[in-house]
């Protein structure tokens, strides 16, 4: 019978199986109820059989279930397929009370339920700052001009058609919020690591490098060493960009976002991808690029996205994300189911390169243990960690550390408070800390 | 590309090296924008002003174009901090003259406005022009925006109430603006070249040196902070926020009324997507009347949803003000009916 109470307790439906005070018990020990459950489970189904399926094994084994005998539905009946519909509870949400207007606002990617490095182009968080638009292709345009006639030979405009036949690139990039995690400077805030966390994404995106196209345009690369972008909805976005990174050939315009275009919510059909940088400067809706001597003040980096210090200062133009990493499974707001095996999961990510190795603790951060990191490990991409952990049903404190290909060691909140304050609200990459009680429930805690 | 290199390779070596590079190097991609095209879309003013159009606007004008397009979100001082984060407020007389907002320094500022943080005029014109107002951007011609902006700057006490702002003397107001100098770029989050080397920034080098300790690393671990048990529940019903199998399930964080809550968190849902909650607040006026308020005018009238479901479909104006609702015909009966029941049972 030790084998079929197994299998009872991963019986998933029906949903809810284990109530709250049942997961309680898990944690204190108590395991006779799961044994009931499974009873009852199964003299839920046909009566007659209950019984005898209870002594025999379990019901979804012995009971065919109506998936098994008879027949499915036929080729494109979604004709663009959608999840299943037990999949109904992973959703990108609003953190309430944040803002006040929905079309200056977030929503937050739920990190809690994905796997590996790619963000569903569905769940990809949102960040709008006058709302979003579904742009007609067909009308959209982008210009690239100078500030200065002298900085680019010939200003030029694309058409999709004509971006679309350009030389292009595929690749794997995260993309973050500078204020991910910004709630959380002073004091735990929020949750669950959807809130903390959740404005981040990974995607493939394709698209043209941006070099290419100032490059047609006739740039002077010596004289014109700043990049405006601009976008082409109501807030007309605006973000300042080194040319060095465009000289380097990692900015690129995309238009395709895993294997499809971009999502309307991401930029349709253009947006500029700017990697290792905070998403503001990910242009959405991308309609101008301006060359020019110098940076612009623009409204996102110079009454927005600037980072009050200590000193009364605020740093203006801060834009790259810094090593930072998360343990999205457990995580916050989860119960685990019992004691024994589970494979912690988590994600990885720097704005400057590649991840080199990330370490997990168990202690709070006293001791720790380097985790493995699923590969290709990508330039400025998610990667993905998982480490085994046996859980004894004792407290613990779970901490991931990660360390990128230039040396840096991400920082506890204790040593980012100390040179930042609590204040900054942006560029909050401290090491996060979920604490495990006894009952299973997995909660937010700051260790210093 | 390898075509791309090879006839940039061949260019290089007939030109002098000062032109290094080709251009127009795709045939049949893309043309040559025109003046015209150029001047419609290039609108950005930068902090010494190149891109700043001609033109001046008083500060009575920029009171009575503020009071008719702006003041509905910001207030009518732009001291609202209903919609947005207020605009004025927090400056000194004194910050005037060092261009530093002493509240920073002190710690003595209760909210951030945007004149206590943007240290370039520039930025405030430039937005106001692109973006502004709210659900019309783009609409203001250059001296209406000289206009309002010369309003904020009376309202910051920046400059005297018959004062006229214009492309001639916006950069002596920019030597008086209180945050000028509360800008640092000295960190190492800009990824282009440092200052020393002609950029901005310090070249990249973080400002914490963590170490990877494995072993023993600390006598014993320091909790800072915990989750309150109002942010516990504050973010719905967790149980739903997770898969119903797997590893773990979300934690159930509500109570007994937790589907009641739920029912009316859709509701309230559907009033965000409908575009309600941009006018109307639950407790409060934000355009429109607070639901409070059109609870408390139609309460026991037997007529009240039929007549409220008719109001929100066709719009009106004069019943509470002015400023008139627009017409919803893009609201499914239905939804119509759920919003109003929803409003008229307390909007909870």
């Amino acid at each position: 019978m030790g084998d079929i109470k197994q299998a009872g307790r991963l019986r998933p439906a029906p949903e809810n199986f284990l109530s709250a005070e049942q997961i309680t018990a898990v944690g204190s020990g108590r395991r006779d109820f799961l044994r009931k459950s499974f009873l009852a489970a199964g003299a839920a189904l046909a009566a007659p059989l209950a019984a005898r399926a209870a002594v025999d094994g379990d019901p979804d084994i012995l009971n065919l279930p109506p998936w098994a005998t008879s027949l499915g539905l036929p080729v494109a009946t979604n004709p663009y397929g959608m999840p299943s519909k037990y999949e109904s509870q992973l959703l990108r949400r609003e953190s309430p009370g944040l803002t006040r207007v929905g079309g200056a606002s977030v929503s937050f990617a739920p990190l809690q339920g994905l796997f590996g490095i790619i963000t569903p182009s569905g769940l990809h968080f949102e960040r709008h700052h006058q709302g979003w638009h579904d742009v007609d292709p067909a009308r959209h345009r982008l210009m690239i001009n100078g500030s200065d006639p002298a900085f680019l030979k010939k200003p030029k405009v694309y058409t999709m058609d004509e971006l679309m036949r350009l030389p292009s690139v595929s690749r794997i990039h995260f993309i973050e919020c500078g204020a991910n995690t910004g709630l959380e400077w002073g004091n735990v805030a929020v949750p669950t690591v959807q809130y903390t966390h959740g404005m981040l994404s990974c995607s493939e995106f394709t698209g043209v490098p941006l070099k290419l196209l100032l490059e047609d345009c006739g740039v002077d690369y010596k004289k014109a060493r700043y990049v405006l972008a601009e976008g082409g909805d109501g807030s007309a976005m605006t973000r300042t960009i080194p040319m060095e990174m465009v000289e380097s050939g990692e900015v690129f315009v995309a238009y395709g976002q895993n294997g499809e275009m971009l999502r309307p919510e991401n930029g349709y059909p253009l947006r500029l991808v700017v990697p290792g940088v905070q998403g503001v400067s990910w242009v959405k809706w991308l309609r101008r690029i301006e060359v020019g001597d110098q940076p612009y003040a623009t409204k996102d980096e110079a009454i927005h996205y600037i980072d009050l210090q200590p000193s009364g200062l605020h740093r203006q133009y801060t834009s790259i994300q810094e090593c930072k990493s998360v343990i999205t499974t457990p995580s916050g707001g989860q119960t685990l189911l019992s004691q024994g095996f589970f494979n912690v999961s988590g994600l990885a990510w720097s704005g400057r390169g590649r991840i080199k190795q990330v370490d997990v603790s168990f202690d709070g951060g006293i001791n720790w243990k380097t985790a493995r990191l699923e590969g290709p490990i990508q330039n400025k991409a998610l990667t993905r960690f998982n480490v085994d952990w046996v859980w004894d049903g004792k407290p613990a404190i779970l901490q991931s550390r990660a360390i990128d290909e230039t040396g840096y060691v991400q920082p506890t909140y204790g040593q980012l408070r100390k040179v930042r304050g609590t204040k900054s609200i942006y560029h909050n990459n401290a090491i996060q800390s979920w604490k495990v009680v006894e009952s299973g429930e997995v909660s937010n805690v700051q260790v210093l | 590309m390898s075509r791309f290199c090879k006839s940039l390779f061949v260019f290089a070596l007939f030109l002098p090296p000062t032109v290094a590079l080709a251009f127009d190097n795709y045939a049949g991609v893309g043309r040559h924008a025109t003046a015209a095209e150029v001047k419609a879309w290039d609108i950005d003013v930068r902090p010494d002003f190149k891109g700043l159009p001609k033109g001046a606007g008083n500060v009575e004008r920029g009171q009575e174009l503020f009071e008719e397009k702006c003041a509905s979100c910001h207030g009518s001082f732009g001291e609202s901090n209903e919609v947005f984060t207020p605009l004025i407020g927090g400056t000194k007389p004194e910050d005037i003259k060092s261009g530093r907002v002493s509240g920073f320094l002190t710690g003595d500022i209760p909210q951030r406005t945007t004149f206590t943080k943007v240290a370039t005029i520039s930025t405030v014109w430039d937005y106001i022009y692109r973006a502004m107002p709210w659900t019309a951007p783009k609409s203001l011609k250059p001296d209406d925006v000289y206009a309002i902006l010369a309003y904020f700057l009376n309202l910051a006490e920046i400059v005297p109430g018959d004062f006229t702002l214009s492309d001639r003397n916006i950069a002596e107001v920019q030597a008086r603006m209180p945050n000028r100098n509360g800008m640092t770029t000295d960190h190492g989050m800009w990824p282009g070249p440092s200052a020393k080397k002609g950029g901005i920034g310090n070249g990249g080098v973080p400002d914490v040196k963590n170490v990877a300790c494995m072993k023993n690393c600390k006598p014993e671990v320091q909790i800072g902070s915990t989750l309150p048990e109002y942010a516990r529940t504050a973010h719905g019903e967790l149980r739903d926020q997770n898969r119903s199998f797997g590893p773990v399930r979300g934690t159930q964080t509500l109570g007994p009324e937790a589907a009641k809550k739920a029912a009316d968190a859709g509701t309230l849902e559907l009033a965000t997507k409908s575009g309600c909650m941009a006018c109307h607040g639950i407790k409060s006026k934000i355009v429109g009347p607070g639901y409070n308020e059109v609870v408390a005018r139609y309460q026991g009238q037997p007529d009240a949803e039929s007549r409220l479901v008719a109001k929100v479909k066709a719009g009106g104006q004069g019943v509470w003000g002015n400023v008139p609702m627009p017409p919803n015909g893009h609201l499914k009966d239905e939804d119509l009916t759920t919003l109003v029941k929803w409003i008229l049972a307390g909007s909870k």
